[in-house]
């Protein structure tokens, strides 16, 4: 056991909230390896986009060869940090000098440790099943094996966020994650929805990323380092303001990333892309970014109480935002989209509350990650069997044209919304039990969106697989092949099983020592009775929503005379009018008058400067006439000036 | 009066020996060698010249030895008239290297019909036919090549003493960057300058301009001699000595009448910075280069500019360094007019070999700056370069630019030869891409953008100016390089996005000398704008001049 870890008991036993730093060995054995977990999926990227088409016809099976190698390799670290001492989980590779300016130096140094063990499992694991059911979900596009590329380099940028031992290669990581997920929701480029789509993530995207990049600056102006080894040795000493802000804008980068309100608005519009990526974004990749980034932030956070106020005021707000998105979607992508946000949400509230929330909020990221990627796949799988229909309302009864689909999309459904026993009634209880006993206002809400969860999720399951049959003339529901099931089975069984990661606070006890020890607070009344409130509330809103979508006749056009709530949840909650008219509007007319200034003034300025210049230049060209002895006359005049003022100097 | 012979460090000095035979033989040669070989032997000769030299500077920088302490190596030798130190040996080197490149440039026949640019003799008159021979207005039809200049017929008058003329001059050069006292810098400034004034009026093409530009450059240059020779004999009047280590002594000991010592190096100065082209004694300049054939122009504008800089170098920090505060405020002046006039005078430039006259001026001044800068180790914070390791960088890369753009020109040709006009390089983008792009990265790092070798030379000699605290020179230089970026930028964007004229100018494949120096000098530029560290380095270790 080394010193940090003793001295994380010392404080745990002292209670205070002190978080572990960063102190980790040097790699040796099978954690030499740990670059070839990002090595493959890059080098499938490399070889699939610079290959072109000699790859297209094996292209998709390396593809998906080299995330299921970087699945056996995560399997096989996680293996050997099993093995080793809980004051030994912390491994790193140095695997070159990346930036080495003065005293400013950034290795290329990647990290393990348990955090980062458990989100490698998840991403490569759920990114192979991806890869696995992309192949027959992509079989008719005939651009399959650049998608199976932008598709590793997706994965390979999100293993570098991840992995990375210091912020600016989480940067790194970052920013490969924003490009790779514009490639792919504009994959479908030809239409101009989807092009858009594309264009709007990427630059909601960059708001996100300028306030990381802030972040990291104000890193190493303060600590003179950004490795998370010197940040949270150091974290500690730096004063309380300078932490807030570092957490505020390390939260603006996350809430980027996470589709986290403000910047949330992107992530409906990111449906236009191909359903597996969609699964690959909601599942394993990109919105867990800032879920990563807050929790292995913790030191930082932990500095700044204000920050994390505003974390947990941002996950209530989007857990909510979500939520109400959610009910009165009609498009399946955009319900699950809605989903997604408000589950994000639940996972940045658990990283908001500190210490008694960390390990929560990353087992609520996991079990969220199997049941999404199931729902997602599913819902794919459904699209897949009426013509990429993606309109609920035209949909009805397809729990026996699509029997698989329906059992696994049933299994994701009963996680999410916590039903008793599935892995989401796990994570999500913990995640509500802690909000409540920090905060009652933060407790209702979370319990007002698990019951809303319910609802809109009841009313997606209702409207898909019950009721009356309202497809389209010419659409034939059939089940999806093997390599599109099969991905959706094992998914399913790992969303009910999730729960078994707390089974003897396994999970916690796991993430220690990233994180610390959880740290209980009293509730007022019985756990028991928590966690029975939150089934009674899941259960009214599974009522509702079979009294009000189950015993309805559902209309397959929308109905238009609904009331402002519903037109406000359509519209996103305006969320798009209010980016217009916050940001968007003022920096149009903000660039226009810039449009002025540089026309008048810059320009001004530039072309009087370069007129003068070249006024100047014809007086100067005349003392260029050419003859010999003007040249001399010069030559004599400037000597006696130089030696005159030479001279004078001294008289 | 007993005289010494004088102790010679053969080994130390074997480099300028090395070209100074090299010109020797090249003057028999020319007497023996039958007509028809002459050009092959007398390139072959230079170049084994020029190369051998570049290897004894090497092995020389090998040998040596260090003093005071390390912060200076070398030896004095020849009695004091030649000193070999770090410096000097890195200008040796340096000057063989734009010497072979300006060979390479002088053997090119293939631009224009098998023609050499060189007039076959420097007597032939203006108005003379192309390639034509001495007989004009004297010979018979026979004799007279009057049909155009085939090449046999032009054979048959060509002589080859540009090749002798280049070593004398390179020899000259390298003597003039290694004087130890004012009286060899003197003979060194003679025997580089009048090769010099010869090998600018033997331009075949443009008979007039060449020879005109030729007797501008002689008169001035004699003129510029005399403030030299004056100045030296004020400062033998102070020190009593000519030797640039007394003088400096003299200095160090105070005393004497101050007057002379100022007025000395002022009329020494006003000759150096004439060589240099420095306002307001570079009136020369824009006439010469543009006169000049273009090889000459791209070896002089080249070498010229390395030893002359070397010269004002080991004038200014060894003979009268302790008088830094009498003479920086000239330098101050100077440096500022040079580089406004400079880049002033080029912005109204149409002819792309004044514009780069012009350009070098500016040059001239941003050296200059770098000049100011501080020089001694102890001044020097952690991780700052010395003035003599930014100029000495400078020169290095510039040296290389401008030989390898004054190459590119020398390709585009209308039927009347150099197609230098301005507008007659626009479209050459589209045509030419690969001469058009190889004169845009010279103008650039001209211009000093990063990722070129200027830009890492450019901030090089103004941190080491800044460092020193002649910030006022520094906001000029930043100022004028802003300007200057104008008119380098215009030419590319001319090139590249302008229309190409009616009768564009043909861009003729030269021969493999000319490209592989063209294709060297831009592989330099790019790599000691991207890997500057080790020549900065190598500029380092040459250490400060020894007295």
């Amino acid at each position: 056991m080394n010193l940090s870890s003793q001295t994380l008991l010392l404080a745990a036993a002292e209670g205070h909230h002190e978080v572990p730093v960063v102190d980790p060995s040097a790699a040796d054995g099978v954690f030499t390896l740990l670059g070839l977990v990002i090595g493959l999926p890059l080098l499938g990227a490399v070889v699939l986009l610079v290959g072109g088409r000699r790859t297209d016809r094996w292209g998709h099976l390396l593809g998906t060869a080299t995330v299921a190698g970087s699945f056996v390799l995560a399997v096989l670290l996680f293996v050997a940090l099993l093995g080793r001492g809980e004051g030994e989980r912390q491994v790193t590779q140095h695997l070159w000098t990346w930036v080495d300016v003065g005293s400013y130096q950034v290795g290329m140094d990647l990290l393990y440790d348990p955090l980062s063990a458990l989100f490698l499992l998840l991403i490569t694991g759920v990114s192979t099943l991806i890869h696995v059911y992309s192949i027959g979900y992509m079989a008719h596009d005939e651009r399959r094996r650049r998608f199976f590329g932008y598709l590793n380099l997706f994965v390979a940028a999100m293993l570098m966020l991840v992995l990375a031992a210091d912020y600016l290669g989480v940067f790194l990581g970052w920013e490969g994650v924003g490009l790779a997920s514009y490639l792919l929701i504009g994959f479908w480029q030809h239409k101009p929805s989807a092009a858009a789509a594309a264009k709007k993530a990427f630059v909601i995207n960059r708001v996100g990323d300028i306030g990381m990049s802030l972040a990291i600056m104000l890193m190493f102006v303060t600590f003179g380092t950004t490795a998370f080894v010197g940040v949270s040795q150091a974290a500690g000493e730096a004063g309380e303001q300078t932490m807030t802000w570092i957490g505020l804008l390390l939260l603006l980068g996350a809430c980027g990333k996470s589709a986290q309100v403000p910047l949330q608005a992107w992530l409906l519009d990111a449906m236009e892309g191909p359903t597996p990526v969609s699964a690959l974004i909601h599942a394993a990749t990109m919105v867990t970014a800032g879920v990563y980034l807050v929790t292995r932030s913790s030191f930082v956070f932990e500095n700044a109480p204000v920050a994390q106020t505003a974390v947990v005021v941002v996950a209530c707000v989007t857990l909510l935002w979500g939520a109400v998105i959610g009910c009165a979607k009609d498009d399946i992508k955009k319900v699950l989209a809605g989903s997604t946000m408000s589950q994000i949400g639940y996972m940045m509230l658990a990283a908001g509350l500190g210490p008694a929330g960390y390990a929560f909020a990353i087992f609520h990221l996991i079990t969220h990650g199997f049941f999404k990627a199931t729902m997602f796949l599913g819902a794919g799988s459904v699209m897949h069997g009426t013509n990429d229909d993606v309109d609920m309302r035209h949909y009805g009864a397809l729990r026996t044209a699509m029997p698989v689909t329906f059992v696994t999309f049933a299994m994701g459904y009963l996680a999410i919304i916590g039903f008793p026993g599935f892995s989401g009634f796990w994570s999500k209880d913990k995640i509500i039990e802690a909000a409540i006993a920090e905060n009652y206002v933060v407790g209702a809400a979370a319990l007002v969106g698990a019951g809303v969860t319910a609802f809109y999720m009841t009313r997606l399951m209702l409207m898909t697989f019950f009721g009356e049959k309202r497809w389209e003339p010419d659409v034939h529901p059939h089940e999806s092949p093997k390599v599109m099931t099969v991905p959706l089975v094992v998914l399913a069984a790992l969303s009910v099983l999730g729960g078994v990661l707390l089974l003897g606070d396994w999970i916690t006890d796991w993430l220690t020592p990233v994180v610390g020890p959880v740290e209980h607070h009293e509730l007022a009344v019985p756990v028991i009775v928590v966690t029975l409130l939150v089934t009674a509330v899941v259960a009214v809103g599974v009522g509702v929503a079979v009294l009000l979508v189950g015993r309805r006749e559902i209309p397959r056009e929308a109905p238009t005379d609904v009331s402002f709530v519903t037109r406000a949840a359509r519209a996103d909650l305006y969320g798009d009018a209010i980016n217009d008219g916050l940001v968007v509007a003022p920096g149009a007319a903000l660039v226009r008058g810039l449009v002025v200034v540089d026309d008048r003034a810059v320009d001004g300025a530039v072309e009087g400067g370069s007129g003068g210049i070249a006024a100047l230049a014809s007086v100067l060209r005349r003392a260029q006439n050419g003859y010999v002895r003007t040249y001399a006359l010069s030559v004599l005049l400037g000597a006696v000036i130089v030696v005159l003022a030479m001279v004078a100097v001294t008289w | 009066m007993e005289f010494t012979a004088p102790e010679i460090d053969w080994l130390l000095v074997s480099p300028l020996l090395a070209v100074f035979a090299a010109a020797l033989v090249g003057i028999l040669v020319e007497a023996f060698t039958p007509r028809a070989l002459r050009r092959p032997v007398q390139a072959g000769i230079a170049g084994t010249g020029l190369l051998a030299a570049l290897v004894l500077t090497v092995v020389v920088a090998l040998e040596l030895p260090s003093q005071g302490g390390g912060a200076a190596h070398g030896e004095v030798t020849v009695t004091g008239a030649v000193v070999v130190d770090g410096p000097a040996v890195f200008l040796w080197g340096l000057l063989a290297l734009v010497a072979v490149g300006g060979l390479a440039l002088f053997t090119e026949r293939r631009v224009d019909a098998g023609l050499p640019v060189f007039a076959g003799q420097a007597s032939v008159p203006p108005g003379a036919d192309l390639g034509s021979g001495p007989g004009i207005g004297t010979g018979g039809a026979g004799e007279t090549p009057g049909d155009g200049g085939a090449p046999a017929s032009y054979d048959r008058w060509e002589h080859t003493e540009v090749y002798p003329l280049l070593t004398f001059a390179v020899a000259g050069m390298m003597l003039f960057a290694a004087a130890g006292d004012l009286l060899t810098m003197f003979v060194a400034l003679e025997i580089l300058s009048l090769p010099l004034y010869l090998l600018c009026g033997l331009g075949r093409r443009r008979r007039l301009l060449s020879q005109e530009a030729a007797m501008k450059y002689f008169l001035l240059g004699a003129f510029s001699s005399g403030f030299f020779v004056y100045g030296a004999a004020l400062l033998y009047g102070y020190s009593g000595t000519l030797s640039l280590a007394g003088i400096a002594a003299a200095v160090g000991a105070g005393g004497g009448p101050t007057v002379l010592l100022l007025a000395g190096v002022a009329l020494v100065m006003v000759a150096l910075l004439f060589k240099v082209g420095a306002v307001p004694f570079h009136a020369w300049t824009p006439d010469v280069y543009q006169g000049a054939p273009t090889p000459v122009t791209a070896f002089m504008a080249a070498a010229t500019k390395i030893a002359a800089f070397g010269a004002v170098l080991r004038f200014l920090y060894v003979a009268v360094g302790d008088a830094r505060w009498d003479w920086a405020p000239l330098v101050w002046v100077v440096a500022i007019l040079t580089m406004l006039g400079g880049v002033v005078l080029a912005v109204g430039q149409s002819d792309i070999k004044r514009l780069l006259a012009y350009s070098s001026i500016a040059h001239t001044g941003f050296l200059l700056t770098g000049v100011l800068g501080l020089q001694g180790a102890d001044e020097l914070g952690v991780d700052q370069v010395s003035s003599l390791q930014a100029v000495l960088f400078y020169l290095a890369t510039y040296g290389v630019a401008t030989v390898g753009i004054f190459a590119v020109t020398t390709l585009v040709r209308d039927a009347g030869g150099e197609a230098s006009g301005v507008d007659r390089w626009s479209g050459l983008g589209r045509t030419s891409p690969l001469v058009a792009g190889a004169f845009a990265v010279f103008l650039l790092s001209l211009a000093g953008i990063p990722l070129t070798s200027g830009f890492v030379a450019k901030w090089s000699v103004f941190a080491s100016a800044a460092g020193a605290g002649a910030w006022p020179v520094v906001a000029v230089a930043i100022t004028s390089s802003i300007v200057a970026v104008y008119f380098y930028v215009r030419h590319i964007v001319t090139m590249f996005f302008a229309d190409p004229p009616a009768d564009p100018p043909a861009v003729v494949v030269p021969s493999p000398a000319t490209s592989v120096t063209i294709g060297v000098a831009l592989l330099a530029t790019v790599a000691l704008g991207v890997v500057p560290g080790p020549l900065l380095e190598l500029a380092g270790d040459a250490g400060s001049f020894l007295r």
